[in-house]
């Protein structure tokens, strides 16, 4: 048909897998917001005893892959153990899917992190996790693994566009390897504060174009 | 699902070529295909020549302007370039645009800021309109050139253009207007509108891609911005397209009124149907002052991009200002120029209408956005409360 995604992309996206709400969950998130553009929601079920996953569904304000994404992770985060299911990474759901446009990865990333947030949650609300860590340079770069770069597919730390990073009393500077005036300029300067943004001792982001 | 065909409805974008035209374009390509010479040249050059002359007498005559000052140009991008840098290099001094101007113009503008010229923006309200309160505010004693255009590409909303014009002349500056939706659709004469340049394109109208024009009024200061010979009275150098000329000119005598009339029920069966019969939709621009040709409605709680592909795969082709639809993936600076937010960008929806465009086109697009957007709020996590 010509359009720029798999087979499974359209067949996940016309008959989305998982999709719904849970009541009464171990375990939700929400990431994104109505504000930024796409959003999810995602609601788990865990054994205690076993620390399976038992039921996952998400919700999607979002465009094609992020509901074709929200689709083929609940798939495979549904039977595996807390643990396992963390570890699923974006590009386990693309290579799942037969690949995603890079240019999309921004928008289907968002439900790895919806599974990654619901987890916390669960944690969090089990008594499972640790003390909270400070933001560092080290954590800002860590968080930054899932910010897209549109021309590729792959993070920005991978693909050398981070110059550097400096933290310092809540505020976080990040230096870009872009001109300001870059196509996507933007669009990755909007998507690093939604990421950096939210993190519970930062008070302030600020994103620098330097080539 | 209903039954499937094939529905065009993004003619803002392109529109498919009137076969009058391509008959009226066939020769050019077949017979009369030599390069437009003077009376001194051969005789194919001047009968070249005469194609294109005629062709450039039809549009002058259409704006109520003269032959010479109609100058060609491979479209609206490269007709609003040549206004906003041709006039700015040759004259210098402050350059004052809308928030909501289409990219030729919005991008033109911004090369040239960073290039050192002084630019100004002006806010339109939340359908799309410019006050003209405020542009005589921001004319400057240095102010040389204004460019604001006649309509909306995407939301469709139609400015004041005499007054605007008219302020300018007032107050001696230049007045350039991107008229290529509304060129044909409404009435433009330039000895009613003092507009000094006006961008205007063949491939809105049902004629070929790759012509438009940039009109130029007689003794304005302009620096070239395409080098070869000394075409277009040295405005625009580069072998000339005739062919595209003379389709140019054939989709200018095709367009009547009638069609914009007819064009005009279908726009309004849209918006009536959809506001009526979806709930949770917001037009997006003027409900008045608008083009025949032109819907842009926003489905709260969905995004754009997944409706699209939805449509598409029904046989539909509309556009959407949702971020994950656009090239630079930012949410149309239309619909947040109008005071808009993301969410209001993420599910809007572009219908535009053209010549080949039916009540039944319609009626089918409706009835299938309707379960499109019904089925994709199904899986949204908002609007449930």
């Amino acid at each position: 048909m010509g359009l720029p995604y798999s087979e499974k992309v359209i067949e996940y996206f016309k008959n989305p897998k998982n999709v719904g709400k849970i009541e009464d969950p171990d375990g939700k998130a929400q990431e994104g917001s109505p504000a930024c553009g796409d959003m999810v929601k995602v609601y788990i079920k865990v054994d205690q005893d076993t620390q399976t996953i038992t039921d996952i569904k998400f919700e999607s304000y979002g465009c094609a892959s992020n509901i074709a994404t929200g689709s083929i992770i609940t798939e495979m985060a549904k039977g595996r153990t807390v643990e396992e299911a963390k570890s699923i990474t974006w590009q386990d759901a693309a290579d799942e899917l037969g690949g995603l446009p890079p240019i999309k990865a921004h928008c289907s990333v968002l439900a790895i992190d919806g599974l990654r947030s619901a987890i916390r949650d669960y944690e969090e609300r089990h008594g499972l996790v640790k003390e909270k860590e400070p933001t560092t340079a080290e954590v800002v770069e860590k968080r930054l693994k899932r910010v897209m770069n549109p021309m590729t597919g792959l993070d920005v730390i991978r693909t050398d566009l981070i110059h550097d990073i400096s933290v310092e009393e809540g505020v976080v500077e990040i230096y870009v390897d872009l001109t300001e005036d870059h196509q996507f300029a933007n669009a990755i300067k909007e998507d690093i504060k939604e990421k950096i943004e939210p993190m519970w001792d930062v008070e302030k982001v600020v994103v620098h174009f330097v080539e | 699902m209903v039954s499937r065909k094939k529905v065009y409805m993004d003619n803002a974008s392109s529109t498919r070529l009137d076969e009058r035209v391509m008959e009226a374009m066939e020769p050019y390509f077949f017979d009369k295909y030599a390069v437009a010479t003077s009376e001194f040249g051969h005789s194919m050059g001047v009968e070249a020549k005469e194609g294109l002359d005629g062709a450039r007498k039809t549009i002058a005559n259409k704006l109520g302007a003269s032959p010479q000052e109609i100058v060609f140009t491979s479209g609206s991008a490269e007709s609003s370039n040549l206004a906003l840098k041709g006039v700015l290099s040759a004259q210098g001094g402050h350059l004052i645009i809308s928030d909501i101007e289409d990219f030729p113009v919005l991008h033109s503008a911004r090369t040239l800021e960073k290039n050192g010229y002084d630019v100004s923006y002006l806010p339109v309200d939340h359908e799309g309109s410019v006050d003209p309160e405020d542009l005589k505010k921001e004319i400057r004693d240095d102010t040389v050139l204004v460019s604001i255009q006649h309509a909306n590409q995407e939301i469709g909303t139609i400015q004041d253009i005499k007054k605007l014009a008219d302020i300018c002349a007032d107050k001696g500056v230049l007045f350039h207007t991107d008229a290529t939706h509304t060129f044909t659709r409404f009435p433009f004469d330039v000895n009613e509108i003092p507009a000094d340049l006006i961008t205007i394109s063949a491939n809105a109208i049902h004629g070929p891609k790759g012509i438009g024009a940039l009109y130029v009024r007689e003794g304005i200061k302009i620096k070239k911005q395409m080098e070869g010979g000394f075409q277009e009275f040295d405005k625009r150098g580069g072998l000339e397209n005739i062919p595209g000329a003379v389709g140019f000119a054939k989709a200018i005598e095709l367009v009547t009124e009638d069609e914009n009339d007819r064009i005009k029920g279908l726009r309004d069966r849209i918006i009536d149907r959809v506001l009526k019969e979806i709930p949770d939709t917001t037009l997006n621009g003027a409900r008045e002052e608008r083009l025949p040709q032109n819907a842009n409605i926003t489905f709260h709680y969905v995004e754009g991009e997944s409706i699209t592909l939805h449509m598409d795969m029904r046989g539909v082709s509309v556009s959407t200002g949702s971020a994950c639809f656009s090239r630079s993936l930012e949410a149309s600076h239309v619909i947040m120029g109008i005071g808009g937010d993301h969410e209001r960008a993420h599910g809007s929806v572009r219908f535009s209408l053209g010549r080949y465009s039916t009540k039944e086109d319609v009626d089918y697009v409706v009835d299938n956005i309707k379960e499109v957007v019904e089925r994709l709020r199904e899986i949204s996590p908002l609007g449930k409360e």
